[in-house]
């Protein structure tokens, strides 16, 4: 059930990072006044929404697992991934340098290894 | 001056540091307090050194955004800390596993993490020290 949007998650997370280490090599920092920017911001906005969908549905699957599952663990991952693209949407638009751009890139590949983690947990403990 | 010191800690390379070191802070303590809620009794020596390490990863990340000449130096001493904590703890679960029956984020030098506790603190003290000149 999770498994395909997580999946989808994991390739679009990958996605937006690559786009962004171009971003940082081509040092051409974001510009969320221009539409390429908005672009980007907005791609990750529908990362977070399928991040919160991912939330939602894993706390269900959580509530009717059939097998023992730490369920904080479980749910800490859940909710940790939801902090990770705003807070580092927040801290790299303050600096408009490829520096900026890159604390994108480790949000963005932060947010797989994440979901990779939480699909351990659910069949490993 | 003051202003000069802080904008100099929080831009170019160090924005990407506060970020790793803001996403350990955040891993370390997440990783403590499932360990200590959960099953405390079953290593509480290295559930101990995994608080110890995300206090450090906070107090380190906030003292380098914060940026002022005093935040600066607790956050080497923060750094160093944890250099001492990922080697002592590193060799430990090396050379005495059986004490660490549970990771930590320095365990086997921050391995599970891509090695990143072992360089990140090296990083911070280099950044400090450039940033100070």
């Amino acid at each position: 059930m999770v498994t395909g949007l997580s999946q989808a998650l994991i390739w679009v997370s990958v996605v937006a990072a690559l786009w962004a280490v171009v971003l940082v090599v081509a040092n051409r920092p974001l510009r969320p006044d221009r539409t390429s920017g908005l672009a980007y911001l907005g791609l990750l906005a529908l990362i977070e929404v399928g991040l919160l969908v991912q939330a939602v549905l894993g706390f269900v699957k959580l509530a009717g697992a059939d097998h023992p599952v730490p369920g904080v663990t479980y749910g800490g991952y859940l909710l940790g991934a939801l902090l990770i693209l705003p807070i580092a949407v927040f801290w790299s638009l303050a600096e408009r340098t490829r520096w900026g751009t890159a604390v994108l890139v480790v949000g963005a590949l932060v947010v797989p290894v994440l979901i990779v983690r939480l699909g351990q947990v659910w069949t490993r403990g | 001056m003051a202003d000069d010191l802080r904008t100099a800690t929080r831009s170019g390379p160090g924005r990407l540091l506060i970020a790793v070191y803001a996403l350990f802070a955040l891993a370390a303590c997440a990783r403590s307090a499932t360990q200590i809620a959960t099953h405390f009794d079953r290593a509480p020596l290295a559930y101990l050194l995994s608080a110890l390490a995300a206090v450090v990863y906070v107090v380190a990340t906030a003292c380098l955004a914060k940026g002022s000449t005093a935040s600066r130096r607790l956050a080497v001493v923060s750094c160093a800390l944890e250099l001492f904590g990922v080697i002592a703890v590193g060799t430990a679960s090396v050379v005495v596993p059986s004490a660490f029956p549970d990771a930590t984020v320095w365990s086997v030098f921050g391995m599970g993490y891509g090695f990143v506790p072992l360089v990140l603190p090296v990083l911070g003290l280099l950044w400090i020290r450039h940033t100070g000149r």
